[in-house]
């Protein structure tokens, strides 16, 4: 009797959030509606079988994110009877940042990094699980699945804590976190496979449909709502797309696809010659901006 | 011939991971070539993407250590911190996945300087095979050595050896073959299962994952065929069963289960197991892993066990199997690495982190440490960092733990600075010491002694005098805070306390202050004798009462600290009204106006408080303690 890869991934993350339920006081689980959050919550089911989770979720909703996702949000905190925080930053609301008018790096930093940062120390969490995962990106591929953060929400790349085994250290002083990737040594493949091993709903843009779409700066934009505002020069075409990330809609660029099930985009997946974060604006912004904005505080 | 990702490797995902899955790490001296390998790997199987292709070349020209030519610098694919592409070296350790036809891959890129050895054992600790890369213009280095050794102590068995830049030495044949001797003649001692050798060029892609043209009397396999005939069978499976216990799930009365994931072995529901630490047993009655009830679970499984009995079992403990019990003390070797620039030092506490206990620790003995060239024992006062040493470690209360040579899960810890957190050095256990033993046993052994040995300290009494509002309860107060701030198990005895219970018949004549000493003395020592250190803070203004506590101690266990405020300082701060009182002639007796105070004449402390704060003053003790 041996354990296949999926299995053995699987244990691996539950005994991370084991450990951290186990020795923080204040652990959260940051919920960001996507595949991986999706992976991370059905993982989370497991690990504490049969009580609940013993964490709340929080989700950073900057008020741009694809209704679809709200809704998919708000129906499964109330099936699985969750506790979900929501949070937006007021003050980027009110200083009306926006990702049209403020630039893809200040809107992020406002309404995605500063938001969690005031989330984070308004409850007072001393961990929260974020479903990044090392394939992702080159910063990613460097960091601890236990991520110390100092008072700041600061990440010091080039003095990260030693992380032996799985013998985590899960030791931090008043008003420090940690950080916690349970999903560290999963890839896009391997998540889709699980996704599809164990039936885990998630939300439908992942799938291929027939979607509103405007091409802008070489990314397809879906109009989900009137807020986006179509040029002059643009023209509204109906293609059959479909997501590999979901984030802010004016952020996240579709993908031409037909792939409509669950196995489909995994077929699709081992042709495919672009990387997962290619449809997501804020990356190609300025270079490494992945790892500055992680030691701002981004997850 | 170029490998392509179809269809296979989705069938690979449901078969059995034994021997189709490989944990790798990359090692070697600066500069050998380990990043580059790793993008060389990634590229040549294709598991570089078209934009992450754009990147490589537009960081090339921006960062590449290979700008003079038109070649990709492929350790840009892996060297992802900004600091990294700056300075061209790798200063953490980068975790990549790729899959063959054959197996999955996950290949941890460490950096090859020594001042981030750290993170190359962060590297090591999980994998089960390493390449050491070596350049065939330098040869088997000082770092080349270093790493090769860690990874033997961390229980890697499987090494290969990437003999690099061949292209930089004509693809010497002879040169390659001094090199592997070289490795050879060092390594043997080092218990590894297999070694392979590859004269290679990660730059251009000789013998990486296909045969180089360039060195045709080369007859082995390419380096990747090498990582996919590698047979790791490290069955675990049938070792004795250990269930580290993570934490105790209770969602309602009628459930009480305990989880963790399995180290080692196999359980079944109904057979007996066995609480490491209590000895107590019972049945398994039931096992979940995720939502499933199962009939068997085995090592790497994360499950939710219930017992048939109610025993005391939590955090930190272990089930067991009965006939095969793990080792419980809290004394023992272990090879220490050390990863902090503060050295280590034998007598100080740590925080000590097995994967599911956490406990004070003191390092009692640095034995020997080990010389990385020669690997011989050398004798030493302190272990600086990167050092690899042999050390006796005593723990306040007992852990469940296995050899590290039997079981990297159970056998492994590391140790944790008290104030900073910092992850200071991580331990491999060889064995438990007799004297642990000893101690757990032997009934009469376990006197004053004993009991402080378990917390790591000196019994001690430190006894404040000093006029009323000299700031006696104040010092000892802020003296307790930093001793228990260290670990250390403290009580206090306050006059105006003691006087509220033990002491409420006592009045205050000559006769009744005198009893009052001789109680609060004695209180203390059976405090000290409980282990404790005690702080005693009591006017005690007769020196002849002041020596008879003395003499209920041992030597040198008795520090009187004077704490000197003149009595006018103590008259204005008047802090809780007495001295108005007093001289109101209110109150009969009152020490330094009505009652003499006979100030000692050689205390072991003689603060002088004026123009001092409290915390230094404070401090003042503490430096004294730790001198003592
Ligand atoms: N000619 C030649 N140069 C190579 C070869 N492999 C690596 N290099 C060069 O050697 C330099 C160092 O390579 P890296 O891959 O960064 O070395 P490293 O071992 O990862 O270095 P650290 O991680 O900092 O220890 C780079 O300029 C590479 O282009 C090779 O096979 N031939
Ligand atoms: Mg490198």
């Amino acid at each position: 009797m041996t354990m296949t890869y999926l299995q053995k991934l699987e244990a691996e993350s539950i005994h991370i959030m084991r450990e951290v339920a186990a020795t923080f006081s204040r652990p959260v689980m940051l919920y960001s509606i996507g595949k991986d959050s999706s992976v991370m919550l059905h993982l989370a089911l497991k690990a504490f079988y049969p009580a609940k989770p013993p964490f709340p979720l929080l989700h950073i909703d900057t008020t741009w994110k694809f209704r679809e996702m709200i809704a998919f949000r708000d129906k499964t905190a109330i099936e699985l009877g969750l506790n979900l925080l929501v949070h937006t930053n007021q003050d980027g609301i009110d200083q009306n940042v926006n990702p049209f008018d403020s630039g893809a790096t200040a809107y992020t930093h406002m309404m995605k990094t500063l938001a969690l940062r005031q989330a984070l120390d308004q409850y007072g969490f001393d961990a929260a699980f974020g479903g990044g995962r090392r394939d992702e990106e080159k910063s990613r591929s460097k960091e601890r699945i236990f991520s110390f953060r100092d008072s700041k929400h600061t990440w010091d790349p080039k003095n990260q804590r030693p992380e032996m085994w799985r013998t985590y250290n899960t030791r931090v002083n008043r008003s420090e976190s940690i950080r916690v990737f349970p999903l560290s040594n999963w890839t896009e493949l391997d998540v889709w496979q699980y996704i599809n091993q164990e039936n885990i709903p998630v939300v439908p843009l992942y799938l291929a449909q027939r979607r509103p779409i405007v091409r802008r700066d070489g990314m397809l934009l879906m109009i989900d709502d009137d807020r986006l505002r179509v040029r002059q020069e643009e023209r509204v075409e109906e293609l059959l797309v479909r997501f590999r990330t979901l984030g802010c809609y004016p952020l996240t660029g579709a993908i031409e696809s037909s792939a409509r099930t669950v196995p489909e985009i995994i077929q699709e997946m081992l042709t495919v010659r672009t990387s997962e974060r290619q449809g997501r604006a804020i990356d190609s912004d300025e270079e490494a901006s992945m790892e500055k904005k992680k030691r701002e505080g981004y997850f | 011939m170029r490998m392509v990702l179809d269809d296979d490797m989705l069938i690979e995902q449901d078969a059995p991971v034994t021997n189709t899955f490989l944990r790798v790490l990359t090692c070697g001296s600066v500069d050998d070539g380990k990043s580059t390998l790793i993008g060389r790997l990634l590229y040549d199987t294709q598991l570089i993407l078209d934009d992450q292709f754009s990147a490589l070349k537009r960081d090339t020209k921006k960062h590449g250590t290979t700008k003079g030519d038109d070649h990709l610098d492929f350790a840009l694919l892996v060297d992802g911190l900004e600091a990294e592409r700056e300075q061209g070296i790798t200063i953490d350790v980068a975790y990549r996945f790729f899959v063959t036809p054959k197996r999955k891959f996950v290949i941890a890129d460490t950096p090859g300087h020594e001042e981030y050895t750290r993170n190359m054992a962060t590297g090591a600790s999980n994998a089960d095979a390493a390449i050491v890369l070596i350049d065939a213009r330098k040869g088997v280095l000082r770092q080349t050595r270093r790493h090769t050794f860690i990874a033997s102590l961390l229980g890697i068995r499987h090494i290969v050896v990437a003999v690099n830049k061949m292209d930089l030495i004509q693809y010497d044949q002879d040169r390659f073959e001094a090199i592997c001797g070289a490795f050879q003649a060092f390594s043997e001692t080092l218990g590894f299962r297999s070694v392979g050798f590859v004269p290679m060029s990660a730059r251009f892609g000789d013998n990486v994952i296909t045969a180089s043209p360039a060195m045709p009397w080369y007859k082995g396999r390419s380096l990747l065929s090498h990582l996919e005939a590698i047979d790791v069978d490290e069955d675990r499976v049938d070792q004795p069963f250990r269930l580290p216990i993570q934490l105790v799930s209770r969602p309602n009365l009628d459930f009480r289960g305990f989880s963790g994931q399995i180290a080692a072995g196999r359980v079944s529901v109904g057979d007996s197991v066995v609480v490491a630490k209590s000895g107590q047993s019972s049945r398994v009655k039931s096992i979940l892993c995720g939502r499933d009830n199962v009939e068997t679970a085995v090592d790497g499984q994360a499950v939710t066990v219930v017992l048939e009995d109610d025993l005391e079992l939590s955090r930190g403990n272990m089930l067991v199997a009965p006939q095969n019990r793990p080792q419980l003390a809290d004394q023992f070797m272990a090879h220490v690495i050390w990863f902090h620039k503060e050295p280590m030092i034998p007598g100080r506490s740590y925080i000590c982190r097995t994967e599911v206990d956490s406990i004070g620790a003191t390092v009692t003995t640095l034995k020997h440490t080990i010389d990385i060239n020669t690997f011989a024992q050398k004798a030493a006062t302190a272990l600086q960092m990167n050092e690899v040493g042999v050390c006796n470690i005593s723990t306040q209360a007992p852990i469940v733990f296995d050899s590290y040579r039997d079981n990297r899960n159970t056998g492994n810890f590391v140790l944790i600075d008290r104030f900073t957190n910092a992850t200071v050095g991580a331990g491999m256990i060889d064995h438990p010491l007799r004297r642990a033993h000893n101690i757990h046993w032997q009934a009469g052994d376990i006197d004053k002694h004993a009991r402080a040995a378990l917390k790591l300290q000196t019994p001690m009494v430190l006894w404040f005098t000093g006029l009323s509002g000299s700031g006696k309860s104040t010092i000892a107060n802020i003296v307790e805070k930093l001793l228990h701030a260290r670990g250390k198990h403290t009580y206090m005895l306050d006059g105006d306390n003691i006087r509220h219970g033990l002491n409420r018949d006592l009045g205050f004549t000559q006769e009744a202050r005198v009893e009052n000493i001789r109680r609060a003395a004695e209180v203390a020592k059976l405090m000290a004798d409980a282990g404790l250190i005690v702080l005693v803070s009591f006017i005690s203004p007769f020196r002849s009462e002041r020596r008879m506590a003395r003499e209920l101690f041992e030597k040198g266990e008795f520090v009187e600290v004077f704490v000197d405020t003149p009595i006018e300082e103590c008259a204005r701060r008047d802090p809780k009204g007495l001295y108005q009182k007093a001289m109101a002639g209110e109150i009969k007796n009152f020490t330094g106006i009505s009652s003499p105070y006979e100030a000692p004449a050689s205390p072991e402390i003689h603060l002088r408080t004026m123009g001092h704060e409290p915390l230094d003053l404070a401090m003042q003790i503490e430096k004294f303690l730790d001198e003592a």
